[in-house]
């Protein structure tokens, strides 16, 4: 069986409830092994999005095809490829753990005979081997989580969309299911939203901006450390010279004073005057202690795009 | 699939309380009713001989239990179908369900399926009371066999219409109190109305009304008559239910 290169593909995404468009002529596409985060403010339209590509909403307009499949003419198909995790993990508290796998592989039709091998791979992934037998209400937030996880990749599913998987879980967790997400990556393709900053640059290849509705940005996540990486540096100073020396230095654009001794240096984008920075601190005994890139570039797009 | 949902439903059912409640409620209900039947038939019995055809066992004591059992039922069917939808709806587990490849037909078919096998041990408890009786009286096998043909047929109608109700809300006892409503309506109003059409000669509007009266389909199998109308207007008020069920669920999908 061939595998198509694109796993997940979206054009012209809209969806109005009354007057409201609450997704506006969104377009996506995922290739195989890739992860895209979708970030945005809350109500951005990012659950309603995940919805549509999940076959849980009807798009006023636009089409989903899912490795080729059309979502919207074929359903049931296509949604034999995809896991999903909705925003409220979907777990039946009254059932155990082993119980619920069994009964969303047989859901998604998985063959009789994998059956059992997809529930312990599952398992085994999302570090659930322990806990078969309890009873999901029984479990803590973080295990609910990842049964929920376990739920959406048993059946093998090409392409996995996590609505906010690591909402309200402590940090611990948030890198377990993180480490786990990435993984993941490896072999299918995974829609991941959130609206935490870190996380898509700690996991996602490419991420798209939502805001309103619509898609603000879209691009790798390399291109977008690129664009912005060593534009802006962190410098900390013990015997800081005054605001107007710093800004005379070639290649340096604005100089913003954080505190007494920290400053935000802006920087022209082809001209890096690190080494002359430090050469001078030596020179006139600035006490330099710290210089480092500012790492808030995805808050900047970020903030800059939604605010 | 639909058997995969139904062994879903069955077994979300017995692991809550709710479902060994009604069992037990069941139970206690239709057993006092069927000693204190017995009770009754047999002081009665000595007059009954000497009519020149007594009614048997099966009638005096077996039909009134089955009538005893329909009221269950009707109570019974209404909080057990409050689950199937509404209260997924509100825990947010239907979306395990919609987003899964299964069609919104099958949802519904393995949801009623999974009631409708719950009803059927009900059906099942109740027609082993007079079985009992095999080893000291002769039984009409007949009557029996058309009284849980009826009750199950019962079961049906009163499973579709709660599981529709139930799609209506997301509130579990709001579609409860919806259900039990709209079947006690049925029962009364399209009961009068049959009757009513009837008596003004409009046979077309009466016979349409009786696919809406779950119990007047019930009589004439109550009575081991086997009426072929009555089985078809049983299945088609099921049918009715269970498309609109489909209908709803589907229209969540398209208006969200």
């Amino acid at each position: 069986m061939s595998t198509p290169l694109t796993t997940l593909f979206a054009r012209g995404l809209m969806r109005r409830f009354g007057a409201h468009t609450a997704v506006n002529r969104v377009d996506l596409e995922l290739k195989r092994g890739e992860v895209l985060g979708l970030l945005g403010p809350n109500g951005a339209g990012k659950t309603t999005t995940m919805q549509m590509l999940t076959g849980n909403l009807a798009p006023t307009e636009g089409e989903i095809s899912v490795c080729g499949i059309d979502l919207l003419a074929r359903p049931t198909a296509a949604k034999a490829k995809i896991g999903y995790l909705p925003e409220n993990p979907p777990l039946y508290r009254e059932l155990n753990v082993d119980e619920y796998l069994s009964l969303a592989v047989r859901l998604h039709r998985v063959p009789k005979s994998k059956r059992r091998d997809a529930i312990s791979k599952a398992k085994q992934r999302c570090g659930l081997t322990d806990v078969g037998p309890k009873l999901i209400g029984n479990l803590s937030k973080g295990y609910q989580q990842r049964v929920g996880i376990a739920q959406a990749i048993a059946h093998e599913p090409d392409v996995v969309i996590l609505d906010e998987p690591t909402a309200g879980l402590d940090p611990n967790q948030i890198r377990e299911i993180r480490t786990l997400v990435r993984e993941l990556g490896g072999s299918h393709s995974v829609v991941l939203s959130t609206h935490i900053l870190s996380e898509v640059e700690a996991i996602c290849d490419r991420v798209q901006i939502m805001h309103h509705g619509s898609l603000v940005y879209s691009d790798t996540i390399v291109a977008l450390q690129a664009l912005h990486s060593g534009r802006t540096v962190v410098l900390g100073l013990r015997r800081p010279p005054a605001d107007a020396e710093l800004a005379q230095l070639a290649g340096v654009t604005a100089v913003e004073r954080m505190s007494d001794k920290l400053f935000r240096l802006q920087l022209e984008a082809d001209r890096d005057p690190t080494e002359q920075l430090v050469a001078r601190s030596v020179e006139k005994n600035w006490g330099l202690y710290q210089l480092a890139p500012a790492q808030t570039s995805l808050e900047d797009v970020f903030v800059n795009l939604t605010r | 699939m639909i058997f995969t949902i139904a062994g879903k439903e069955l077994k979300s059912l017995f692991a809550s309380p709710l479902a060994w409640m009604v069992l037990t409620a069941v139970e206690l209900i239709t057993g006092w009713a069927f000693l204190k039947r017995l009770d009754d038939f047999l002081q009665v019995q000595p007059q009954l001989v000497q009519l020149p055809s007594p009614p048997g066992v099966t009638e005096l004591v077996v039909a009134p239990l089955f009538a005893t059992a329909a009221i269950v039922l009707l109570f019974a069917s209404p909080l057990l179908g409050m689950r199937l939808i509404a209260e997924e709806r509100r825990n947010q587990t239907m979306v395990f369900l919609t987003s899964a490849p299964v069609s919104i037909g099958q949802i519904v078919l393995g949801k009623f399926l999974g009631l409708l096998l719950f009803l059927a041990i009900i059906v099942a408890l109740v027609s082993a009371m007079p079985l009992s009786l095999a080893g000291s009286t002769r039984l009409d096998y007949g009557l029996i066999a058309s009284l849980c043909l009826g009750l199950l047929l019962l079961a049906a109608s009163f499973a579709s219409v709660s599981l529709y109700i139930s799609s209506l809300t997301s509130q579990p006892v709001a579609a409860a109190f919806g259900a039990f409503a709209a079947l006690l309506l049925m029962l009364l109003m399209s009961e009068a109305a049959g009757d009513g059409m009837r008596a003004r000669g409009w046979a077309v509007p009466a016979a349409f009304v009786q696919v809406f009266s779950p119990l007047k389909n019930f009589e004439p199998l109550g009575k081991g008559m086997i009426d072929s109308y009555a089985i078809v207007c049983s299945i088609l008020l099921s049918t009715v239910f269970l498309v609109l069920t489909v209908r709803r669920l589907d229209a969540r999908r398209l208006r969200g």
